[in-house]
């Protein structure tokens, strides 16, 4: 028996009667993760592990409907058993367990195999049918330690704050801002947030997340102070007049796509931070081989690699279509929303 | 080796050209020359012949990692780049070499070439894993000569001059014919490069080195603002601007050399100039283009292409495209450097020489004439069936500069207007380099029929990738993607829903093209999203713009019939 299917409200769980993360308005949506192409508004009913509901509610609205679960805690609807268990994507993040006369599905949504101390760590799952993202589906994709990740910025940032040039660190404003931020030494200067991090980076430590004090870019105004700062916004306002103010400053860009020089190189920006919140080719491999599953269903990336590299391993892939950014994951335009398509709706800065 | 690498991703990580020089500088600081010489040979654009096949580099990428052909494939085509793509397949490694860049090119690496191909990937293996993954592709990236990276000559040579305290142009100077491709840097040939000037103040000239070749910069102007902008045009030298390869004669003790503008030593590839060497005299540089010249006349570029890049030349092919140096400068004369004298000095000198050495083999470029600049403006219009590229501005005045200034006088280039035509994007391909996994390299169609004809086709004349705007390249990837019809490999087929207005320099016809066309440096100069489909043009007007008959001589005007 199929215990997801893909209708084009999204992934279905017919004896459940309820969606994974449907792109269209439903009655009930289990949430795996707080990204815009995930959690999408309209739906009467929510259902995400308790750390995601504080960034659920900033997204979809106070007053949505929305139940929580701990993460390994199960509950029983129509007959399905669900749990919830960490993704270590984003704050909140999880996938979904469901149980079904003996069979046993997880629907991964985003995942990442690496612990990052701003979310719970990813937790293998044993299961018979594995659904797996494959944004960064190709073996040219793997990712540097995280202590090696940080290093390199905290070097690069002192550098340019010996030579008096600020900062400017671009990432996606939802997770992998936060997590840069638990990495800087706040030692070397001022640290600085574009107004669409700052109310995540609330959220994070309303969850107890530890994260360095951070101020709003227009807030600083000793000139000599903002030359040794490092500051963090969106990939939105690379190249708008809100840069202005930061003079001759350095820029970085941090995200999984910088692994390649043509994608660094058509950024324009000084440095390219090799980091995602997506598992790379060997996390790929190994999550889905320590489910034990053997069949798997493919989502957005490079679908077609992956189906066909699992197959010629023995397994029974196949192709899922969704909506989550599919295709755009190997264009350039991914760089600005595959890892978090949600951060331009966001990126004003309050006055 | 490590050091290079270093500065490879110094210069590539970083868009500021001050970044750039500095990062240079410290590193000639601290390197051996030995080093630093190759290192200003890569830099510089030199790339030894490819050591080793790409096929073999793909073979030991599948092979060490492990992956099958196709996942590999799928890589390169993510990629865009083969030593990056094999760099970031090969199984990671800790850096364990500490030599530099000389022994590594030299001993390790230049070997390579010419060893039984079974024999290479056991070799080169080894050799790649005492690498780090970044030293390990700027070390594929010496094997393919594919070797580039953001810095332009003139910012290698502006490095070597603050480093050296030297003026530029002597840096300049002493670096031509420096990335030769049988040129061996050497730890001597840096030291040259940086050594203060001697107390005469001249380099010596070893054996058969050019000067720095003075560019044009192009001039866009409407013809009726000429007068207020430039002055009359008694001003200026006015010549045609040939279409051919821009090279230098260099006669010094005895002996003969031909440089091409990519400072490359041509000498065997036109041995119809060889007999030169008799009849002029030791201590001369001139500078000028080589056409082909048959009957006394100019023939088309098209012909000269069949000669170019042809290793061997056979006698029936010498004897169908045989070639003349059409001159228009002298930078040296009876071993003085002529290059700070007036420009109108030095052609009373130039014409001269053409007329003493007498040979059908050494012409001079002709000077053109006009009343005001609209009559300039008729004349040029004739270029394209005189088979030049429009005119030559050059100031009376102007001394002989380096690379594309204007700082000792100028040079303009008056060229004309590409041919046009609207065309349809049918296929895409994905680019490379800064353009990997961007769907910008298209095929072009125009239709096989006028509208009325019902169904007509499109049939595939051009393909293009440059001229579009990167917010635009965007735009038409993201069209691509959403209209694919089919995917071959890294191809794609589209609906046709996109019309653009090419340009080109040229028109011929051909048997290889499908369309029975083909065209020269075609390149998208509009989108026309205004353009509906229908409305984009035939393979007739591409025919229109055939060449009529075969080409008038550009020569029988001007002074040249005088000189003879």
């Amino acid at each position: 028996m199929e215990l997801i299917v893909a209708r084009t409200e999204g992934l279905y769980c017919p004896p459940g009667n309820f969606y994974i993360d449907p792109w269209q308005p439903v009655d009930r949506a289990v949430i795996t993760h707080g990204h815009s192409d995930h959690a999408r508004l309209g739906s009467n009913y929510y259902l995400t592990a308790v750390p995601g509901a504080g960034i659920l509610r900033k997204r979809l609205g106070e007053h949505i409907r929305l139940e929580t679960l701990e993460y390994g805690h199960v509950i029983n609807h129509h007959g399905v058993t669900l749990s919830l268990h960490p993704a270590g994507h984003v704050l909140g993040s999880a996938q979904v367990r469901l149980e079904y006369k003996g069979e046993i599905w997880v629907a991964s949504g985003d995942y990442k195999l690496e612990d990052d101390s701003t979310c719970a760590p990813f937790e293998p799952v044993r299961c018979h049918t594995f659904i797996t993202e494959s944004t960064f589906g190709l073996p040219i994709y793997h990712w540097p330690p995280q202590a090696e990740l940080t290093s390199d910025i905290n070097a690069w940032w002192r550098d340019n704050a010996a030579h008096q040039r600020t900062s400017v660190l671009f990432c996606y404003a939802f997770g992998k801002a936060q997590r840069l931020l638990a990495g800087l030494d706040a030692e070397i200067g001022p640290i600085l947030v574009h107004g669409a991090v700052e109310p995540l980076n609330q959220v994070y430590r309303e969850a107890g997340v530890k994260l360095p004090p951070t101020q709003y870019a227009g807030a600083l105004t000793d000139a000599a102070q903002l030359r040794r700062s490092i500051v963090l916004a969106p990939p939105s306002a690379q190249g708008t007049i809100w840069m202005r103010r930061f003079g001759d400053y350095a820029d970085g860009f941090a995200s999984g796509w910088m692994q390649l020089r043509g994608t660094r190189r058509r950024r324009g920006v000084d440095r390219g931070f090799v980091v995602s919140d997506h598992a790379d080719w060997p996390g790929l491999q190994q999550a889905i081989a320590a489910t034990g599953a053997e069949r798997v269903f493919v989502t957005h990336g490079q679908i077609n690699v992956m189906v066909r590299w699992l197959r010629e391993r023995g397994l029974d892939a196949q192709a899922f279509a969704t909506e989550y950014g599919e295709e755009e994951a190997e264009s350039t335009l991914a760089v600005a929303s595959a890892d978090d398509a949600s951060s331009s709706s966001n990126t004003t800065e309050p006055a | 080796m490590k050091a290079f690498a270093d500065l490879y991703a110094e210069l590539d990580a970083s868009t500021s050209s001050n970044a750039k020089l500095a990062a240079m500088q410290d590193y000639f600081r601290v390197t051996p020359h030995a080093d630093a010489a190759w290192a200003v040979f890569f830099l510089c654009g030199g790339r030894p012949r490819q050591l080793v096949p790409t096929k073999l580099l793909r073979e030991l990428a599948v092979k060490s990692s492990a992956l099958p052909q196709w996942l590999f494939e799928e890589c390169y085509s993510a990629v865009g780049d083969l030593a990056e793509t094999v760099s970031l397949l090969l199984p990671p490694s800790e850096h364990g070499s500490t030599e530099g860049l000389a022994p590594w090119v030299e001993s390790r690496l230049l070997p390579l070439r010419g060893i039984e191909p079974e024999e290479i990937v056991p070799r080169l293996l080894p050799l790649l894993q005492q690498l780090d993954r970044r030293s390990k592709l700027v070390c594929i990236k010496l094997i393919t000569g594919s070797f580039r990276v953001g810095v332009s000559k003139l910012l290698v040579i502006r490095a070597l001059a603050s480093f050296g305290k030297l003026d530029p142009k002597r840096v300049a100077q002493r670096l031509v014919g420096y990335t030769d491709l049988s040129a061996r840097p050497t730890a001597a040939s840096f030291q040259r490069l940086i050594t203060p000037v001697s107390d005469n103040g001249e380099d010596e000239h070893d054996g058969g080195q050019p000067y720095p070749f003075f560019l044009a910069h192009s001039l866009q102007l409407p013809v009726e603002e000429f007068a207020a902008q430039i002055g009359p045009p008694n001003d200026w030298q006015i010549e045609w601007k040939w279409d051919g390869i821009r090279a230098q004669l260099v006669k010094r003790k005895g002996q003969l050399w031909i440089w091409s503008r990519g400072e490359e030593l041509v000498t065997d590839r036109f041995p119809e100039l060889a007999p030169l060497a008799g009849h002029v005299s030791d201590g001369t540089v001139l500078d000028g283009e080589i056409v082909v010249w048959k009957d006394g006349q100019l023939q088309s570029f098209a012909l000269l292409q069949q000669r170019i890049g042809r290793k061997t030349l056979n006698a029936r092919l010498l004897e169908k495209v045989p070639v003349a140096m059409l001159v228009y400068d002298l930078l040296e004369w009876e071993g003085e450097d002529w290059r700070q004298r007036p420009q109108s000095v030095r052609r009373v000198q130039l014409e001269q020489i053409v007329m003493q050495c007498a040979q059908p083999q050494l012409q001079i470029s002709a000077l053109l004439h006009g009343e005001d600049w609209q009559d300039l403006a008729r004349q040029r219009a004739s270029s394209r069936s005189l088979g030049v590229e429009g005119m030559m501005l050059k100031s009376k005045a102007a001394q002989y500069g380096v690379g594309r200034t204007k700082d000792v006088g100028v040079w303009w280039k008056w060229k004309i207007e590409p041919y046009t035509v609207d065309a349809v994007l049918i296929y895409a391909q994905r680019g490379h380099g800064r353009r990997a996994s961007l769907y910008s390299d298209f095929t072009f169609a125009v239709w096989d029929a006028p509208a009325d004809v019902a169904g007509r086709r499109l049939v595939p004349f051009a393909k293009a990738y440059s001229g579009l705007t990167d917010d635009e390249m965007r735009q038409v990837d993201a069209i691509v993607r959403k209209t694919t019809v089919e995917k071959f490999g890294p191809m794609r087929s589209v609906t046709p829903t996109m019309v653009f207005e090419l340009g080109f320099e040229g028109i011929a016809l051909s048997s290889r093209h499908k369309s029975g066309i083909a065209v020269r440096f075609p390149r998208m100069l509009r989108w026309r999203q205004d353009k509906p489909l229908a409305e984009a043009d035939t393979l007739d007007t591409l025919r229109a713009l055939l060449p009529a008959v075969e080409m008038q001589p550009a020569t029988p005007q001007g002074e040249l019939k005088e000189l003879w």
